[in-house]
């Protein structure tokens, strides 16, 4: 049987010279998932939109063979390809939000592929449409037909998109990080329901990701990518049971397994960062970040590489006792609530949205609270409030003991500091990174210049920054080395908390690690207590020792992190928990067992704010709302617990 | 992801061109601006002296020109290179300090709005809607012809109308800087409202008013050179090259020239000014602005 | 979508207020505006009679109430000058503002947005550059000067079209292309840039993908969702054409409002000047108002929400 795709030394070159596939080859047979995986930059997606003829302008093809059945894709006109874009051939993307055009209703713009292809009415372009809708799972499709894209979640309208690709039955589909853009719980519905079709039509798949543990759940063959080519292709099975290169084995060691995790070790981590690719570059791309560098390397790129894989890692961390430090409370937050009224725009009806209803809780010094929850749950509002960078609506905040309201800036500066998400917006890009890291102590006007000079280096050398990178501007830093300048900052003054807020979620696998350990190695150096805020599990087993699971504005779990992970208590909890796709092939895409989207937090529903998803809804949770409540040092708020 | 690849704006084909026509609007400006301020030493005559002997005196380049006179003599006799050299004084001074006025009215509104937002954002923008709605030309020659005409009143008249774009793209720059994690971490470091506006806010969205304050300078120039036109704007003698233009215009069927020079000049400062902006867009990477 | 209307509604009736207040205090700038009318050679009797007769002794409140109270009857007073009412010197000529106006903007869309359209889908080619290059001499024009190259070229020496007046139809061509002019820029550069979007978006990479023909992708998915910036530059565009006319129309003796306050302002002719000021201002309340709302029908962010 002939592969559905077939490609031989597939290169796509740039106008501005950077080679960004460098002669891959790969296959997809009927029936069959090929995973492409890698980190941000590696050429996954590029390789895509070659196959499908979407590169932008100025963007250089080639290849030996590029066959899609017996269509021969490198002769192929741009008119040929329009026609078998679509119909044959079918690809989904990232981001759902903004894939569907917003002026054009949903049946309008599935309906149109049949026409195009099909030449068939619009009438009998939306029945099929409507079959399709209530294929992936929507509900009443007549209706949704009607609507427009953004009447839709981030959920439904990546289906509408899946469904919208199957319109004219392709045998490949392609689809291009389908679920990055979603919550864990949203992704693993999208997930099954991928699988589900693949295996009932019989497509050909070809999945691009960043997320190894999707690759385990969903390929059966696998390619990793980096720096433009493919450096390991293999069976899903072998690969995760025994990978070859030196980068697959990195990229496997840097990510948090839960329930799997040992505090006390750092993470595997890969140095340095992905290199851009001249077209004449010659020999091993990783060589620079490879722990088996040989001379040939730079020669030649050697075809199998033999070594023990030694981690690559810190000297192993302890656990920070708890009762270390002088404070007791670090943190204590006393039923804080933030309402926000906001229009979207001048045009809606004032929305009141709760953010942040009603959480208390205490952080011990020393510890690490990580505080878990998906999009739109109210972590980063409760973030901001902590750190004294948003009023409360009501509660109080307490920092030291002491009420951050009644704190002058300066004061709270010394005490609590924070780190954001995305270091491309975290760093003033008009200034120099001796100034960005020196601006707490400047604020502070108490340090003379020279001290403060000698405190900014001091803090930049123990973050992993060397001395003459100082002087450098933020865009001629990588996202790593600007988190590191990020954390710098936040450390300089010494403050005794940060709030880190999903200080790796913008990072590649490879990169958020090495800040993971930094991290961890700060925080027991420098005896510091975090707030850690991020929607990766994972992550936040392998850093917290006390974990919040937040929804809808409160904390419906509160528990020592093992006790969390191993024995949650909170539906929710065990949802959040069975969506996490492990790197562990064969197991499957589970059923979360949540109803689908994520609820307006505009609209609050009444009684126990989970129960419209909640798998064990009994009678009583529609009406009374659960009070929080504490047993052996865990907080649940549950009926039913 | 790998998408950002893709979205990376596509550099110009043509760069060369692109600099070229930057280098050019700067060449232009220099040059106008070395003029207006060496003039009395390079006007081959004083521009106010009448000789009405040699009024329409065509220029050189022109059937019965004379090298005394390059450029001719108007219909008073005045010479005209000499007058248009002193006639880019005007519009040198009246664009800018006219950018200068403007520049600090609507900065300061569009960055207290930006920053601040709410109610004090409802006001800001309600002050731009009502600049919006009056009609600009009526109102500075109503003022003009009220308070009377002289180069003050027309620098002030304009500054206090032109503010409206400073405004909008100070005021929408602010806003997206303000919700930057950096502006957080600062307030989280202990800086004072005046150190985040002055040192964080205002240096990230300088370049986007440098660009605004070419595009005003641009129509500040031919505003005063249309009110000096319609007789409302700088008061005769002085030679504004709008004025020039008015002047010249009851002789422009026979002696084309007399509004062809000036034109001219006010065309091609005004074109330098404008690819000197657009250059700069490019340059500091400030992005399109509407 | 009612609630977004009757707020900008609500803002517009401020925008309105306020706009009163400014048109009365402007003719009160020169401080006495008795002197003003009188002129240089009157007596200080004469002043005196005008102050008396035009009401200008009363206190500045009691006048300015006085005013919009009639204005706000639609009266809004008498013209020294034209010894008439004021509304009726601005209704028989808005007809003619009106119909230039419009000739300029048909002419600016017919070329400016087909240009834009051009230049977003050639961008950073020579032809994206040429016309870049065009917007910008069209924004170094000034507009009395063109109008005067226009009338020698065009009028005197081509003898295409009348240089002055509007006694046939073609009398509106010249002028509407002038006013064009200064509107074509502003319409070519953003057309341009939201097109460029539109086609950089996700949705147009989907609609490649489904293999829609290039057409249909340019003009159903592209073109409709950056045409919603364009109506709003086009109201605000149309709405300085009008006030912008006064120069057109003082050049081309075109008797239209423009040339009305122009007129009036040389002669001290003030309650009319206030009251164009006032006209102009609520038409173009108006426009932006109306841009809003077909904003409101293109866009179904803001009809269903």
């Amino acid at each position: 049987m002939s592969p559905v795709l077939e490609a031989t030394n597939l290169r796509v070159t740039f106008a501005t010279g950077v080679a960004a596939v460098r002669g891959i080859s790969l296959t997809v047979n009927r029936g069959e998932t090929h995973c492409l995986v890698g980190e941000s930059g590696c050429g996954k997606s590029v390789t895509a939109l070659a196959v499908m003829g979407l590169l932008a302008r100025g963007a250089r093809r080639s290849a030996d063979v590029l066959r899609f059945h017996d269509h021969d894709l490198t002769r192929m006109t741009e008119r040929g390809m329009a026609r078998l874009r679509g119909d044959k051939l079918a690809m989904i993307f990232q981001e759902p939000m903004t894939s569907l055009n917003p002026a054009y209703t949903i049946g309008s713009q599935m309906a149109e592929v049949l026409e195009r292809h099909r030449g068939v009415s619009r009438a009998k372009a939306l029945e099929r449409a409507a079959e399709l809708l209530g294929r992936v799972g929507i509900t009443a499709p007549g209706m949704r037909l009607k609507q427009y894209p953004h009447q839709l979640s981030g959920g439904l309208r990546q289906r509408v998109m899946i469904s919208m690709a199957l319109m004219c039955d392709p045998e490949l589909l392609i689809a291009d990080e389908p679920t990055t853009a979603l919550d864990v719980t949203v992704q693993a519905q999208i997930l099954r329901l991928l699988q589900t079709l693949q295996r009932e039509l019989g497509l050909a798949l070809l999945l691009i990701t960043h997320d190894l543990g999707i690759v385990a759940r969903m390929a059966d063959r696998v390619s990793v990518m980096y720096a433009g080519e493919v450096v390991e292709s293999a069976p899903a099975a072998t690969l995760f049971a025994a990978p070859t290169h030196p980068y697959t084995r990195g990229l496997l060691r840097c990510i948090p397994i839960p329930g799997t995790v040992r505090r006390d070790e750092p993470l595997g981590s890969i140095p340095g960062v992905v290199p851009r690719i001249a077209p004449d570059f010659i020999g091993c791309a990783f060589r620079d970040r490879c722990e088996h560098v040989m001379p040939d390397c730079a020669r030649s790129v050697p075809r199998q590489n033999a070594g023990t894989g030694t981690r690559l890692s810190l000297p192993p961390a302890r656990r920070l006792d708890a009762s270390r430090g002088r404070m007791t409370h670090a943190v204590e937050v006393r039923d804080v609530r933030r309402v926000f009224r906001s229009r979207a725009g001048m045009m809606t009806a004032e929305r009141v949205v709760r953010a942040v209803d009603g959480v208390s809780f205490t952080l011990a010094a020393g510890d690490v609270l990580g505080i878990v929850g998906e999009s739109g749950c109210g972590k980063s509002t409760l973030a901001r409030m902590i750190l004294g960078l948003m009023p409360v609506s009501a509660g109080e905040v307490l920092v030291d003991g002491r009420s951050l309201a009644a704190m002058d800036r300066r004061e709270r500066a010394r005490l609590i500091q924070p780190v954001f998400q995305d270091p491309f917006s975290s760093l003033n890009p008009r200034q120099r990174v001796r100034d960005i890291v020196g601006l707490p102590l400047a604020a502070q006007r108490a340090v003379p210049a020279a001290q403060q000079r000698d405190r900014v280096m001091e803090m930049l050398a123990r973050v992993g920054i060397s001395a003459e990178m100082a002087d450098r501007m933020p865009a001629q830093l990588s996202g790593g080395q600007r988190q590191r300048v990020a954390i710098a900052r936040a450390l300089v003054l010494r403050p005794r908390i940060v709030v880190c807020d999903e200080p790796t979620s913008a990072l590649d696998v490879s990169v958020q690690a090495q800040i993971l350990n930094l991290l961890a190695e700060l925080r027991r150096d420098l005896g510091l207590t975090y707030l850690f805020i991020s929607h990766n599990l994972a992550v936040v087993e392998h850093i917290a020792t006390e974990v919040a699971v937040m929804y809808l504005g409160r904390f419906v779990e509160q528990a020592p992190v093992d006790a969390l992970f191993h024995e949650p208590r909170h539906p929710y909890t065990r949802a959040l928990l069975a969506s996490v796709l492990t790197p562990e092939p064969g197991k499957g895409i589970p059923d979360v067992g949540l109803g689908e989207s994520y609820p307006d937090p505009a609209n609050i529903p009444p009684g126990c704010r989970f129960h419209p998803r909640c798998p064990l809804v009994v009678e009583k949770c529609r009406t009374t709302a659960p009070d929080g409540i504490v047993r052996d040092g865990r907080l649940t708020e549950c009926l039913l617990v | 992801m790998s998408a950002s690849i893709l979205s990376v704006p596509r550099r110009s084909r043509l760069p060369a061109v692109r600099h070229l026509a930057t280098a050019l609007g700067v060449l232009i400006v220099g040059m106008v601006l070395v003029i207006a301020i060496i003039a009395p030493l390079i006007a081959p005559h004083d521009p106010f002296a009448q000789d009405l002997n040699l009024r329409l005196v065509p220029p050189m380049w022109m059937e019965g020109g004379s090298s005394l006179h390059p450029f001719g003599t108007d219909q008073l006799g005045r010479d005209y290179l000499s007058r248009l050299f002193y006639g880019a004084r005007i519009s040198m001074t009246i664009g800018i300090f006219t950018v200068i006025t403007s520049g600090l009215i609507g900065i300061a509104l569009g960055v207290v709005g930006g920053y601040f937002g709410g109610r004090v954002d409802d006001v800001v923008m309600f002050l731009i809607t009502c600049r919006l709605s009056i009609p600009l030309i009526l109102v500075a020659l109503t003022v003009v012809a009220l308070i009377g005409s002289s180069l003050t009143v027309v620098i002030l008249t304009l500054g206090l109308l032109l503010w409206e774009r400073f405004a909008v793209v100070a005021r929408t720059t602010t806003m997206q800087v303000r919700n930057l994690d950096y502006i957080a971490a600062a307030q989280a470091a202990g800086a004072s409202r005046t150190h985040i506006v002055l040192r964080e806010v205002l240096p990230n969205i300088l370049t986007h008013l440098v660009v605004v304050a070419t595009l005003e300078m641009a129509l500040a120039i031919l505003l005063e050179a249309a009110l000096s036109f319609l007789g409302l704007g700088v008061p005769p003698p002085l030679p504004s090259w709008g004025l020039m233009i008015a002047e010249g215009k009851d002789y422009m069927f026979f002696s084309p020239w007399v509004i062809m020079i000036p034109g001219v000049a006010l065309f091609v400062l005004v074109l330098g000014i404008n690819l000197m902006g657009d250059g700069l867009r490019d340059l500091l990477g400030a992005g399109r602005i509407q | 979508m009612l609630r977004f209307l009757f707020r900008r509604a609500v803002l517009a009736v401020l925008v309105c207020l306020t706009v009163l207040v400014i048109s009365f205090a402007l003719t009160r700038l020169s401080g006495d505006l008795a002197i003003s009318i009188a002129g240089p050679n009157a007596t200080v009797q004469d002043i005196e009679i005008i102050r008396k007769n035009y009401g200008l002794d009363r206190p500045l409140p009691v006048q300015f109430v006085d005013w919009a109270a009639h204005a706000a009857q639609g009266d809004l007073g008498r013209s020294y000058l034209y010894h008439a009412p004021v509304a009726g010197l601005i209704k028989d000529r808005l007809p003619i503002t009106l119909t230039l106006g419009l000739t300029g903007l048909c002419i600016a869309l017919c070329v400016g947005i087909p240009l834009g359209i051009i230049a977003a889908m050639r961008e950073g080619s020579a032809l994206d550059k040429a016309i870049g290059l065009l917007a910008l001499f069209g924004q170094a024009m000034p507009s009395f000067w063109l109008s005067l190259v226009l009338i020698i070229w065009l009028g005197l020496n081509l003898q295409l079209l009348p240089i002055s007046g509007i006694d046939t139809w073609d009398g509106y061509i010249m002028p509407g292309i002038v006013l064009a002019f200064s509107a074509i820029p502003a319409l070519m550069r953003l057309t341009r840039a939201g097109m460029i979007d539109a086609l950089s978006s996700d949705y147009i990479r989907t609609a490649r993908a489904k293999g829609l023909s290039s057409a249909r992708i340019v003009l159903k998915h592209a073109l409709r969702n950056a045409a919603m910036p364009v109506v709003s530059i086009a109201a605000v565009q149309l709405g300085f054409m009008l006030g912008g006319s006064i120069v057109i129309e003082a050049i081309f003796a075109l008797h239209g409002v423009g040339y009305l306050a122009w007129e009036s302002i040389s002669k001290n002719d003030f309650p009319v000047v206030q009251a164009v000021v006032l006209i102009l201002a609520l038409i173009y309340i108006t426009l932006t108002l109306l841009a809003d709302m077909m904003n409101a029908v293109l866009d179904p962010r803001l009809r269903t929400a």
